[in-house]
């Protein structure tokens, strides 16, 4: 093969990235759900079918108290939509569930059926991160799923770099991590390290249910229950593992690239 | 034909009595698991089952040959034994993971040390004793435990003469999130979504394997439908991550067409996964008694055109590599494994088929649908980056043309049984060709028909060996490659 070949190979694939965010986002899967949605004034007096499906406890009912859904620790499994008699949880395909918050992952409470979804990072740090961010990822105890998806934001398709995002060899060159998994025992000084050596103004991304809340491991006595245990998190990404449109949106949200938009109407 | 003497026969996806698993005093059982190697038998999994202040062993051999898997267990012992590890390499992890988990000194090991645990010093494994080379012209390279990209945490040891690696050692156990602790008393709320994330790119392959441990204990299989669902899924899977690996290959010798094209093409594969249930990785389709999501006719004829074009895609990509001498010159004789040596520490999956080693569950020991409809076994000699990555592209085509014919041919019937209780003290086995090699668990039962004791065996926990012999005279500028070209998880390993 000579170069001129691979030149024309290249030439004829053409352009494989995708129009978002300045087109439409790219449609989920139709099977994949997308955010959850909790309508508590559905839930029946007493009900509590969903609360022992959630194989991660999720979801709480106490006395006199209208159903909660953490969508920090949730998997997406979706056994609770289908526990559900009345309709009260249920499917958005919605992509966008990244928050600033942790108590913004907490479904239930009227006026708090969807998930807030994060505000930008104050001028300062916009300023700064805007148009140049540089991350380090940690991945500390997960199954290795997030840290997949979120290489996917690298390829072609998605080409993260147009926005100024990069995923950097040491922390010295970093202006924050992205955190992936519950932080095990193992990980715990490693991760306090790595946030150690990123100078300061700095910011912590957790991507998945694992570096969120632990994940499908969380109440383990070898992992920390996410990684706010460790460092301060200053941006949620819910998902088991977030779909890399949702671990974009949050990325872009928090930069305050996207324009924001009124949460449509559930699916 | 061989003909254990000292072991139980049975087959992959089947279980048996624990009383039937015929007991051994300690050195006996030892001699005999060393009776049954040198026959040709190979080590999938050797473990303990605590029993009050004691322990009994407890190993699984495959007769690749013979189809047939052979278990054998100890009398209860308490604090040591002679070691299998002094004349059997294969051994070597395992024992290792025993004293770690139980106490149980494997005595003559020869390097007895944690496998994931954190030492007395605190949260670091690698803060330890390190096998060391000597003299003038000797240095150490330390890497990780957190990497330059987005990888997986462990640390690598390398002692290195100028550019050559004389020796690696490489210590994990960063990712240790106690997978098995949590099993004893299951299955609970969290363990299938446990298993689905044992190791997260071979989902498919995990829980298929935990699904089929539970329907033997049941006394059933999953409807024909969801096993060839599963076997759909397994491929796809492969076929992702295969494609993955060929592109990571590329871009580690800087050969950017085939790199950029495989990134996307990986995905193109996840997200056919994604089509047949939601999730790129597979989470949710597969469950005991089944599966969750069917696919209709109409499903069938989108995965069989996207899938049409994915596969035209990546072929496209693999001759631009193939095609380039520049590529195959950087990848031959390059971390190269002796058949030899492949056989010794039990290497599985493509690195032990581009040893030329002929090893392969799906064919050796066939379970599901694999019973009704075979993939050929695609073996390469070689042992180097070059043979693996060859042993990967012949499986993207085989994955390929397997799929193809099966999407034309869908049984009938339904997905899901609901399971039956699981028997009391019952031990059961699966084995799954997940994309890296042999996925093995291994359940017993209590009398209530609970988890006593449930064993994983991610095949990264054979293969990492492999990848320190690959890197003995080699230079260590070509770690990379050699890295690539194993692709080991580090969570499988870790649990």
């Amino acid at each position: 093969m000579f170069v001129l070949d691979s030149i024309s190979h290249r030439l004829k694939r053409g352009c494989e990235t995708m129009a978002y965010p300045k087109g439409p986002a790219p449609a989920l899967p139709d099977r994949h759900g997308g955010a959850l949605r909790v309508d508590a004034a559905k839930c029946a007096n007493g009900c509590q079918d969903c609360v022992p499906v959630c194989p991660t406890e999720a979801i709480t009912r106490s006395a006199g108290r209208p159903v909660a859904l953490d969508l920090g620790r949730c998997i997406f499994c979706a056994a609770c939509v289908d526990a559900c008699p009345s309709e009260a949880i249920t499917q958005t395909g919605d992509h966008r569930m990244a928050v600033r918050s942790r108590t913004d992952l907490i479904l239930g409470d009227s006026t708090k059926e969807q998930v807030r979804l994060a505000v930008a990072l104050d001028e300062k740090l916009r300023k700064l991160f805007g148009r140049s961010l540089r991350l380090r990822q940690v991945s500390a105890g997960g199954c290795n799923a997030c840290e997949a998806d979120t290489n996917v934001l690298g390829t072609i398709g998605w080409d993260l770099s147009r926005f100024g995002i990069q995923f950097v060899a040491s922390p010295r060159h970093a202006d924050g991590l992205l955190i992936t998994g519950p932080v095990t025992k193992n990980m715990e000084l490693a991760l306090k390290k790595t946030w150690d050596a990123v100078p300061e103004p700095k910011i912590v991304i957790a991507v998945g249910a694992c570096a969120i809340a632990g994940g499908p491991y969380v109440g383990h006595a070898q992992v920390n229950n996410g990684a706010e245990a460790v460092v301060p998190v200053d941006l949620y990404i819910p998902g088991c593992p977030p779909h890399p449109l949702t671990i974009l949106d949050g990325l872009l949200r928090l930069l305050g690239r996207l324009e924001e938009k009124a949460i449509p109407p559930k699916a | 034909m061989s003909h254990p003497e000292s072991f139980a026969l049975l087959a992959n996806g089947t279980s048996l009595p624990w009383t039937e698993v015929p007991e051994m005093a300690i050195a006996d059982f030892v001699r005999a698991t060393a009776a049954e190697l040198d026959r040709g038998g190979r080590l999938c999994s050797w473990f303990g089952v605590p029993e009050g202040a004691a322990v009994r062993l407890v190993a699984v051999i495959a007769f690749d040959a013979d189809n047939t898997l052979a278990v054998g267990r100890s009398l209860p012992v308490v604090g040591g034994y002679k070691a299998l590890t002094a004349t059997h390499s294969q051994a070597h992890l395992f024992e290792r993971e025993v004293w770690e988990q139980h106490g149980l000194v494997p005595e003559g090991h020869p390097w007895l040390k944690p496998v994931r645990k954190n030492n007395s010093n605190g949260n670091a494994p690698a803060v330890g004793e390190f096998f060391r080379v000597d003299g003038r012209e000797i240095h150490e390279v330390a890497v990780g435990p957190v990497h330059a990209g987005i990888i997986e945490p462990g640390h690598f040891r390398f002692q290195c003469a100028g550019e050559e690696v004389l020796h690696l050692e490489i210590a994990l156990g960063y990712q240790h999130r106690g997978m098995e602790d949590a099993l004893p008393g299951g299955p609970h709320r969290a363990t299938m979504s446990q298993m689905e994330t044992v190791s997260g790119d071979t989902t498919i392959g995990h829980a298929t394997a935990y699904a089929t441990v539970l329907e033997t204990l049941a006394g059933t299989e999953a409807p024909l439908r969801a096993q060839w669902l599963r076997a759909i899924a397994l491929e796809l899977e492969r076929l992702a991550n295969h494609t993955g690996d060929i592109g990571a290959l590329a871009n580690d010798v800087a050969f950017l067409p085939t790199s950029s094209a495989c990134g996307k093409i990986r995905g193109d594969f996840l997200n056919l996964t994604a089509l047949v249930c939601g999730n790129r990785f597979g989470r949710g389709l597969v469950r005991p008694g089944g599966c969750r999501h069917d696919l209709d006719a109409e499903r069938v004829a989108r995965l069989t055109e996207r899938l049409a074009t994915a596969l035209a895609d990546v072929e496209q990509a693999a001759n631009w590599f193939w095609d380039s001498a520049s590529v195959r010159t950087r990848f031959e004789n390059v971390g190269t494994v002796h058949a030899s040596q492949a056989g010794e520490i039990g290497l599985v999956g493509p690195a032990a088929r581009a040893c030329g080693l002929v090893r392969d569950v799906r064919f050796d020991h066939p379970a599901g649908w694999h019973r009704f409809a075979q993939l050929p076994v695609a073996v390469w000699p070689g042992g180097d980056v070059f043979a693996r990555a060859r042993v990967r592209w012949l499986e993207i085509q085989r994955s390929g043309q397997f799929l193809k014919e099966q999407l034309a041919a869908p049984p009938e019937g339904g997905i899901r049984d609901e399971l039956a209780p699981s028997a009391p003290d019952t031990l059961a086995v699966a084995l799954v060709e997940g994309w890296r090699g042999e996925v093995c668990h291994v359940a017993l039962t209590d009398a209530t028909g609970h988890f006593r004791r449930y064993k994983i065996t991610d095949p990264s926990f054979h293969n990492w060996t492999g990848l320190a012999l690959a890197l003995r005279g080699t230079a260590i500028s070509d770690f990379p490659i050699c890295n690539k070209s194993f692709n080991l998880s580090y969570c499988g390993f870790d649990l």
